[in-house]
């Protein structure tokens, strides 16, 4: 009588536990990564951090001190000069491609969207290099920006279409039945009820570009003083990063890891940033 | 006064001549508001309407009733195009508002829509707005910026839709916050406050509790003095309730429309008789 109903139970059981073992491991395996690179960074870096990090140029080598003000300022100058291309051409292809055009057409944009989104960074710094730095004979803050912003456009275009589709039918039906013109309401019902998910997508893909190096490299070039004309070459964090790290000096690598330090820092907090927006979102919804 | 900026000049002199009018002036009476001429209608190849000529009176209830699947969704939404928004719908015939054809070339849907407003089937208030603003944002977006002007909408609309006493001292609250009734209600508002002429209601109250359908369906009675209305319903008793007259369509075409007690009493097809004493649908 108990043979084979309670063997089969046992034998279930057991396979049961494996999965979720197996699934519990992978998840720490993707956890696990996160936690050892924050934490060694934080180990390595935070030695480093001073008020004279943030406050004061690199100084040359063997001098003690110095800081990566320029960088960290030449990577918001970066990033804002992005954003001003990035923002508005993705944010708007993304409406595009929920709201208008044809069926067939659409599926292909979003194909090459989809694309442009695995296409290695550093691509991106050789296309900018070949259209701008070559064409104006210098390394240029607004190379590395449209660098920075070609890579945001098919990230925000995406998010963008997929939250505006989202929105409930009843809303884009509401509006149009009072009479209000199909741009008006797209514009100020459909984009407005979307935007939450919007300012996610575009922080999410300011995260992402801010950490970027490969693109910067040809085209942003880095500056060890302040950039004064954005048509010349400017500092960025991860650039500076690359210079500190690959150099031979334990100093410039103490500096190195601060920098890291601070950028690791700057997507935590973006990425948190993102979480409080979508909360409030689902909090009022 | 304030009118919308509207490019048709004779919709704006209609609709000023309505709004002038006194009890005793002499007005000549529109008896018929809507007319649809062998309207037929397509999504892709199905046809889902038939060479259905229907005139619906002026200041009226006119329900239209049938089966599911029977085509008056789809009749109501070509009053004021909103079938539009569905690809590969696909309309033939016309639909005269006031003498004027909806569909000539000429005509901005966008114009339409604000002369037939629309209530949907489940109540829509947009959820980034307060419950002042989702009132005037039809206004608001038509172009009207005056202030004062706004509020007295806002709050004539409010009461016409019975919800200002509700709302009142809330009017910064969220449209979402509200019961399901006051939502629609607050839809209702929305629509009024655009001033329309007709007032299409796709199954107003199929979302709500018996109590809040009892609202809706008074205000309903008391809209009709100033505003033509065409409500299609699933529920026959709430036809009998509201109606003046009532539609009877099934399988996409028209099969009677006559006085509401008449179809209900005595109507003159056999389908509708069916239908109506419950034998099928």
């Amino acid at each position: 009588m108990r043979t084979g109903r309670t063997d089969s139970h046992s034998w279930r059981k057991l396979k049961s536990t494996c999965i979720s073992g197996l699934t519990f491991c992978s998840a720490i395996l993707v956890i696990a990564p996160l936690a050892l690179v924050f934490f060694y960074v934080l180990k390595s870096g935070i030695g480093a951090i001073n008020l004279g990090f943030f406050t004061h140029l690199p100084k040359p080598v063997g001098e003690p001190g110095g800081g990566m003000v320029n960088a960290i300022v030449g990577s918001l100058e970066l990033l804002a000069l992005a954003s001003v291309v990035g923002i508005p051409v993705g944010v708007l292809g993304g409406v595009y491609l929920a709201e208008y055009g044809a069926a067939r057409v659409n599926s292909l944009l979003r194909f090459i969207a989809d694309v442009l989104n695995g296409v290695p960074s550093i691509t991106w710094g050789v296309v900018v290099y070949g259209l701008i730095v070559l064409r104006f004979k210098s390394f240029s803050a607004y190379a590395g920006g449209l660098a920075l912003a070609l890579i945001m456009i098919p990230l925000i275009l995406r998010t963008t279409e997929e939250v505006i589709l989202l929105v409930p039918v009843g809303y884009r039906e509401a509006a149009l039945a009072l009479g209000i013109a199909r741009w008006k309401t797209i514009l100020q019902i459909v984009v407005k009820t979307a935007s939450r998910g919007i300012i996610t997508g575009i922080l999410l893909a300011l995260a992402r570009v801010g950490g970027e190096t490969a693109p910067l490299l040809f085209t942003a070039f880095g500056n060890h003083f302040w950039n004064h004309d954005l048509s010349e070459p400017i500092a960025a964090l991860p650039l500076q990063i690359f210079t500190y790290a690959i150099s031979p000096y334990d100093d410039w690598h103490r500096q190195a890891w601060a920098g890291a330090l601070v950028l690791v820092t700057g997507v935590f907090c973006v990425n948190v940033l993102v979480r409080i927006v979508t909360r409030v979102r689902t909090a009022s919804a | 006064m304030i009118t919308l900026p509207m490019p048709q000049p004779e919709v704006i002199e209609s609709r000023d001549r309505e709004a002038a009018a006194t009890p005793d002036m002499e007005q000549e009476p529109l008896p018929l508001v809507i007319e649809s001429k062998n309207l037929s209608m397509w999504y892709g190849s199905k046809r889902a309407i038939e060479n259905v000529s229907l005139d619906i009176p002026a200041r009226a209830v006119t329900a239209i009733i049938g089966p599911s699947g029977c085509g008056k969704s789809t009749f109501l939404r070509a009053l004021n195009r909103m079938h539009e928004l569905v690809p590969h719908a696909r309309i033939e015939g016309s639909v005269l508002l006031d003498g004027e054809n909806l569909y000539a070339s000429d005509v901005d849907p966008a114009i339409v829509r604000r002369r037939v407003g629309m209530i949907f089937q489940k109540s829509n208030p947009f959820p980034t707005m307060s419950i002042g603003e989702n009132v005037i944002i039809g206004l608001r977006l038509n172009g009207v910026r005056d202030r004062k002007f706004l509020n007295e909408r806002l709050e004539k609309s409010l009461r016409m839709a019975a919800l200002w006493d509700e709302v009142k001292d809330d009017l910064h609250k969220s449209g979402t916050s509200l019961s399901g009734g006051q939502q629609q209600r607050l839809c209702i508002a929305r629509a009024l406050a655009v001033e329309p002429e007709v007032i299409l209601m796709d199954e107003p109250c199929s979302a709500l509790d018996p109590i809040a359908t009892a609202k809706i369906e008074e205000l309903i009675q008391g809209l009709k003095a100033q505003y033509t209305i065409v409500i299609v319903t699933h529920n026959m008793q709430q036809a009998g309730r509201v109606s003046d007259f009532t539609a009877f369509f099934y399988m996409g075409r028209l099969i009677e429309i006559g006085s509401t007690t008449k179809i209900f009493t005595n109507p003159s097809q056999k389908q509708t008789e069916d239908y109506i004493t419950g034998r099928f649908g």
